[in-house]
């Protein structure tokens, strides 16, 4: 194949651009170092876009949350503060790198490290676009989830070797908070293997092809999708420890927790791991209930598979920030009463629903039950949880509206 | 609903998001080194001296009397007193500061000084630019970059400065007042004096009787 063929490939379908690319790139190498090839081939994306999709999530969370509180946000470096990254960036790098004489050097000096790698591993399982995905494995899901959990451990790392009461403080909130909400995460993605009958996010994005009339077939347009999703959503929230749920960081009580003792670019890559963290979860909840790269509509198919799943995890993305700038951070005991009391009972009721929804006829009478079923677990939990704290609405002595 | 409030409250993040591109009135912050939102009136950073006139030097106030620099809490006013005299306002001799030195490293922004002063001659300044690249020296405010107007103050606080002003011309009519007095009662009385000495005796001293 010489460049004029794989050009007039790429004419005839630029959604697989990047793979005929590939393709063409190691049918150019000698037989024996050609796994090697595509091998590297296929990390070298993951490791230049994700992070490069860091940068810009920085400056546009920055000027998000500015125009959010009426501020006009970072506008100096560069046109419309565009550059401020790379401002952090070199500022970051150039920065003296505080070890405490306490700490656990080795550990200390590990922890940015395995906080990571074990996500950038994650992406290896995303399927992007139409036969782009790392690695085909049949068991995607369990390798993301025990390759996501990992990180965990990079957290207590830090915290422990800080030698520090508040990055241990940040990192027992961190451990508790993870582990708590591991479960719903996991329990609410187990509707869609239900539904596919494989854990390959390959065959979960594949389930998803076709159209309803004009709706997508995709799982978020189901009862248990719609309610699977939300919680996989909170959960997500919760695994990567953002607004609401940013307890282990808690700026405000144990100055940014388990990375308090870190400086220079060892805090950017815990930045860095976390943000990824957030887009490779981001990403799985496009794979399980959104369709993964499937275009919204039907006439919009002519658009890279590609564009479709990273125009959905921009749109993940604004909402993980307008999320951030609207609520308040949870009190420890109201995440964890949050996690064990209503959402782990949920996602299992979800379970149920999700089978009952595979065994009726197809039709409005199954729509029915399965969303009526969820609609009242969702209020006699919510209001019996309340009920059963004797709360009541909250009254104001001096401040009236 | 449940869930309600999460949703009230993102349509009103949304509406200020929307709402900071549309009017610029709902933004709280200026560009700050272009624009500069004016101070208020009772907005306070580091003690300043007055002075009347044109002449810095010859126009503070400060007597030298040292109040301000023994009730300083952190210690941050340094004054050595002149070793002559000079008039005041109303004319009386009085000392004023061969150095008067203020520390603004050191500075609370407390007031007790301006609290003090019987003179009304130290003042607190709304200047808060002082930045600066050389943190012991630059920071140490001798009494040249001390002084500033009675104009000055009478910007930033008109109506003390005024009232300030009034109390302060009265005094200066009084002791006028009274000097002139003074100046007449002593003419009058060295006429009588003249007067006295010139007129023979009217009766003649009674000798013997």
């Amino acid at each position: 194949m010489d460049i004029g063929q794989l050009i007039n490939s790429i004419l005839n379908d630029p959604d697989q651009v990047f793979v005929l690319t590939k393709a063409f790139v190691v049918g150019k190498f000698p037989e024996g170092a050609q796994p090697l090839v595509s091998i590297l081939l296929s990390i070298l994306p993951i490791l230049s876009v994700f992070p490069g999709l860091f940068a810009l999530t920085t400056i546009l969370e920055r000027k998000g949350l500015g125009r959010i509180q009426n501020r006009m946000g970072p506008n100096r470096v560069g046109p419309f503060g565009i550059l401020q990254p790379v401002a952090d960036g070199i500022k970051a790098l150039i920065k003296e790198d505080v070890v405490p004489r306490a700490a656990d050097k080795v550990v200390h000096f590990l922890a940015p490290v395995v906080i990571v790698i074990p996500v950038i591993m994650s992406y290896a399982v995303l399927p992007v676009g139409r036969n782009m995905v790392a690695i085909d494995l049949d068991a995607g899901l369990l390798f993301f989830f025990a390759v996501g959990a990992s990180t965990e451990l990079a957290v207590f790392m830090a915290g422990w070797s800080s030698r520090n009461k508040y990055s241990l403080l940040g990192a027992m909130r961190a451990i508790g908070q993870m582990i708590s909400y591991e479960i719903p995460l996991i329990l609410s993605a187990i509707t869609v293997v239900m539904a596919v009958g494989s854990l390959s996010t390959t065959s979960m994005v594949d389930a998803q092809a076709g159209y309803y009339g004009w709706l997508p077939n995709w799982y978020v347009f189901t009862p248990w999708g719609f309610a699977g999703f939300l919680l996989f959503l909170t959960a997500a929230t919760a695994e990567s420890n953002r607004s609401p749920f940013d307890i282990p960081e808690g700026e405000s009580e144990i100055i940014a927790g388990y990375f308090v003792e870190y400086s220079g670019f060892k805090f950017a890559l815990f930045f860095l791991g976390e943000y990824l963290g957030l887009f490779a979860v981001s990403g799985l909840a496009i794979t399980l209930f959104l369709g993964g790269w499937h275009a919204p509509l039907p006439f919009l198919e002519w658009i890279p598979s590609w564009c479709w799943f990273f125009v959905k995890l921009m749109c993940f993305i604004v909402l993980f920030i307008w999320l951030r700038g609207t609520l308040p951070r949870l009190r420890q005991d109201q995440l964890m009463n949050f996690a064990w009391k209503f959402m782990l009972p949920l996602t299992l009721i979800n379970i149920v629903v999700a089978g009952i929804w595979r065994f009726l006829e197809p039709g409005m009478l199954r729509w029915a039950v399965c969303a009526a079923i969820l609609a009242a677990a969702y209020v006699l939990l919510a209001r019996g949880l309340t009920a059963a704290r004797g709360v009541a609405p909250r009254e104001y002595r001096y401040a009236e509206n | 609903m449940l869930g309600e409030g999460i949703l009230k409250g993102m349509v009103e993040t949304a509406r200020n998001f929307a709402g900071s591109y549309v009017s610029k009135d709902r933004l709280t912050t200026v560009e700050y080194p272009e624009e500069r939102i004016a101070p208020k009136e009772n907005a306070r950073q580091f003690p300043f001296l007055v002075f009347d006139g044109n002449d810095p030097m010859a126009g503070l106030r400060c007597v030298a009397c040292q109040i301000c620099e023994k009730e300083c809490p952190p210690k941050c006013i340094y004054i050595e007193k002149s070793k002559d005299k000079k008039p005041d306002f109303v004319g009386k001799m009085q000392f004023y500061p061969a150095t008067f030195d203020i520390d603004v490293s050191v500075c609370m922004s407390c007031q007790i000084c301006v609290e003090v002063c019987p003179f009304d001659a130290i003042k607190m300044d709304q200047e808060y630019e002082l930045s600066n690249d050389d943190r012991f020296g630059g920071l140490l405010l001798n009494k040249t970059r001390l002084a500033k107007s009675n104009e000055y103050y009478g910007k930033m606080h008109p109506q003390e400065a005024g009232a300030i002003d009034e109390s302060r011309l009265k005094t200066k009519e009084a002791a006028e007042a009274k000097v002139k007095a003074d100046a007449e009662a002593k003419v009058k009385a060295a006429a009588e004096a003249k007067a006295k000495e010139a007129q023979p005796p009217t009766a003649p001293p009674n000798k013997g009787a």
